[in-house]
């Protein structure tokens, strides 16, 4: 890899300032920030309704709203929270402005449909804000028939057809990373030198285009059945509701990979760059993410254990289930590995990788308690289960996400941001977030269950109620906190040099912070392994020592 | 002036992001076959949910698939695979860049996709609204040995999937006849054969759904 940066060049920030040359732009980099922003703005919407969920909840009779308003507050958390940020947030945003970078290429393979996605987002997140503030939605946000199709009086139509649309931005993005990481790899940048970053999106673009249009078709038969009154899902036709949950779980429950995928992706760049060592069991974690898709589509039926679905049927789930565990815990343990006679970096984004390595796996142990049919019969339904796919889509998502954040701002905006405010903040996220979600397994267990404004039968979970939300304050103080501090650091933070982590990987080695529009100067030749990085010379540099005088 | 006699194409054209021509037809056919993917998943769907009930309700069902005429679909059925024909030939005439013909032939496959929605919606979509056989509650139905709703669900069944496959023959229509234009006046956007074969791919696929179509719908065994 040569390195080889002109300071003098116009980065891709600088390619032309009018608000045309952003929203009509073909560049995958200023669509990631484009992505950036809507993103930032719809995780704010889905924080704000769970701060609505979390403040009712402080008291055991319900006091601050309705039944009514509380069922729409966590619907609009849960539809906006997964369909708006989670499953778009790492790959639309890092997987955009990276993906092409970090396989040597000019831009993605298909630069229009990319921009198109972006407006297919807005479209669908617009229709949703339409449809929360012109009556809401209070079917949640799994949308289960006949309560979706016939009971609920909220603007779901709406609210579906945003989700639909949101689903082909989804797909746009999908086709475009497989035909560019299958096509636009640049000269010596075979499969097994791809960074796992690549790998990981590799795979949660298999699983996008395989299941996004089986959900999308799906909630559009829930449209058809609102409007046209049609009845596939309907039992006063013959039909059969639970048929609408096996289609709807067999895409989300591979969403809950989508979601986690790029977020592993993540972890492994920057458990490499922050341990200096490669990462251990390479080709191991690169397959368990491809493993991962593959056993994503035969678990969906866990989620339905308490369904009509046959006894045979949930023993197969369950199997399946405890199956996909060996992937999540080969790439548990390879990362843990790898920080193994590393040098371990505390910067920011390391700690929240670290945050990511300790949440992801008590939300994937406590997963194998819904996995198993009898324990999950006891806890369904429960703030067990809340506790649980939060602890992977919190603590695992967000805080891959936020590390994300802190790691390639330098790359993104070419500024540091203050490193000592960012590290203390990632460990307040993750004292938040334990104290937010640990109190709802403990309730969850005792028989709290979701979904419910009040629980005045059970005055005594309230302690536990109040501790998760003290949490959940400082959990929203720390997501302020960098908006401030990322923010300043846009305008007044200092200059960042090309490669402040002293990373490996084209994006940092062979490109500017911020990079040029068309990212490198010609096309860049792979000729060393991915994760080149040396541990023992480094160690030793710290001792002012090289390998000869050691 | 329009010529029709051979393609008066440009240099061929390829984009910034892309390092050659080849290059660049691998990739648009790659993004073609992952769509067509998505697309099979779609129909998956429909395909499911007409297995879980045909599975359930054979008895009505097999009843049921007598108000089909399996005549019509029959003759709807050979227009889609002669135009599956046609647009075969249409991407080898463009490699052979012979205009009239690719013209010629997408021309023919264009006037099959309108018959087989004129034929639809002549002998099979409006005489059945007219009978009221359409899901929803003005439903009317007089059979007494099918029950009303069972034959609601299979008319839901019915007009979901040949309706999103007649959509998708729409679209195909447009798609063909924006190709036609844009070839005949040797528009720029269309600088090899690569436009004719991915929409040539979409077309097999819609003729391949309807191959499935077809038996499930209107040729059930009892």
């Amino acid at each position: 890899m040569t390195t080889h940066v002109a300071t003098d060049e116009k980065n891709y920030l600088q390619e032309g300032h009018t608000l045309a040359s952003w929203l009509l732009t073909k560049d995958h980099k200023r669509i990631a920030v484009l992505y950036l922003i809507s993103v930032s703005f719809f995780f704010f919407v889905g924080s704000i309704a769970a701060m609505m969920v979390r403040l009712e909840l402080t008291s055991p009779r319900g006091t601050l709203m309705s039944n009514e308003t509380y069922n729409k507050a966590f619907s609009a958390h849960g539809v906006v929270m997964v369909f708006f940020f989670l499953v778009v947030a790492i790959p639309a945003i890092f997987g955009n402005f990276l993906i092409p970078m970090q396989i040597g290429a000019r831009d993605l393979a298909f630069p229009r449909l990319n921009l198109l996605s972006w407006y297919f987002y807005m479209a669908g997140g617009i229709m949703f804000l339409i449809a929360m503030m012109s009556g809401g939605v209070d079917a949640g946000w799994t949308f289960y028939t006949p309560m979706s199709s016939i009971y609920s009086n909220g603007q779901i139509t709406l609210a579906l057809v945003g989700a639909f649309v949101v689903g082909f931005s989804s797909i746009f993005t999908g086709v475009n990373f497989i035909a560019t990481i299958h096509k636009m790899r640049a000269p010596g940048m075979t499969w097994w030198r791809l960074p796992l970053f690549v790998w990981g999106h590799y795979a949660t673009s298999l699983i996008v285009i395989l299941g996004t249009p089986v959900v999308a078709i799906t909630l559009l038969l829930v449209v058809f059945e609102r409007v046209a009154k049609i009845g596939i899902f309907s039992p006063e036709l013959g039909g059969d509701p639970v048929l609408f949950q096996h289609m709807f779980w067999f895409y989300s429950h591979p969403a809950v990979y989508i979601m986690v995928l790029p977020g592993m992706a993540v972890i492994s760049e920057i458990m490499a760059c922050f341990s200096r060592n490669k990462v251990f069991g390479y080709h191991f974690v690169a397959l368990s993410s491809l493993g991962i898709a593959a056993l994503s589509f035969i678990v969906w039926g866990h989620h339905m254990f308490v369904s009509s679905q046959s006894m045979y049927q949930g023993i197969f789930f369950s199997f399946t289930s405890f199956l996909v565990a060996v992937p999540s815990a080969i790439k548990v343990f390879n990362w843990s590995l790898t920080m193994y006679k590393g040098s371990v970096w505390l910067a920011s984004p390391m700690i929240y990788a670290l945050g990511f390595l300790g949440l992801f796996t008590v939300g994937g142990m406590t997963g194998l308690y819904l996995a198993s049919v009898g324990t999950d019969v006891h806890v369904t339904g429960t703030y067990f289960v809340v506790a649980h796919f939060h602890y992977v889509m919190v603590g695992g998502t967000l805080l891959a996400f936020l590390g994300a954040l802190h790691f390639w701002w330098p790359k993104f905006f070419g500024r540091m941001y203050p490193e000592g405010v960012a590290k203390w903040n990632a460990l307040l996220v993750f004292i938040g977030f334990n104290l937010t979600f640990l109190p709802q397994f403990v309730v969850g267990w005792l028989g709290m269950p979701r979904r419910y404004h009040y629980y005045y039968f059970a005055p005594e979970f309230q302690v536990y109620h109040v501790m998760s939300t003290l949490g959940a304050s400082a959990l929203a103080v720390s997501l302020i906190v960098p908006a401030f501090y990322l923010t300043y650091s846009l305008f007044k933070g200092p200059k960042s040099p090309p490669n402040p982590w002293a990373a490996r990987g084209l994006e940092w080695e062979a490109a500017a912070s911020p990079p040029i529009k068309h990212n490198f100067h010609g096309v860049p030749v792979v000729v060393g392994d991915v994760y080149d990085y040396d541990a023992e010379a480094e160690e030793l540099a710290l001792r002012g020592m090289t390998k000869e005088e050691a | 002036m329009i010529s029709l006699k051979k393609m008066n194409q440009p240099q061929d054209t390829v984009y910034e992001q892309f390092e050659d021509l080849a290059q660049q037809q691998e990739t648009y056919v790659l993004g073609m076959w992952s769509f067509l993917v998505t697309e099979v998943m779609f129909f998956g769907v429909m395909f499911m949910s007409y297995i879980v009930y045909r599975w359930k309700y054979q008895p009505y069902f097999y009843a049921l698939h007598k108000e089909l005429d399996w005549r019509i679909g029959g003759i709807n059925t050979a227009i889609l695979l002669a135009s599956s024909f046609s647009v075969a030939l249409a991407v080898h005439y463009h490699q052979k860049k012979k205009k009239m013909n690719v013209l010629m032939c997408l021309g023919f496959t264009n006037l099959c996709a309108i018959s087989f929605i004129v034929i639809k919606l002549l002998f099979e979509y409006i005489p059945k609204w007219n009978h009221g056989h359409y899901p929803g509650p003005g439903f009317s139905w007089d059979n007494p040995y099918v029950p009303s709703h069972i034959a609601q669900l299979w008319f839901s069944l019915y007009f979901g999937t040949t309706g999103l496959h007649g959509l998708h023959v729409l679209i195909g229509v447009i798609l063909f006849s924006v190709l036609m234009y844009l070839i005949a006046v040797d528009h720029p956007s269309i600088s090899d054969y690569l436009p004719t074969e991915m929409l040539g791919l979409y077309w097999h696929f819609v003729d391949i759904v309807w191959i499935f179509l077809y038996p499930l719908y209107y040729l059930m065994p009892k």
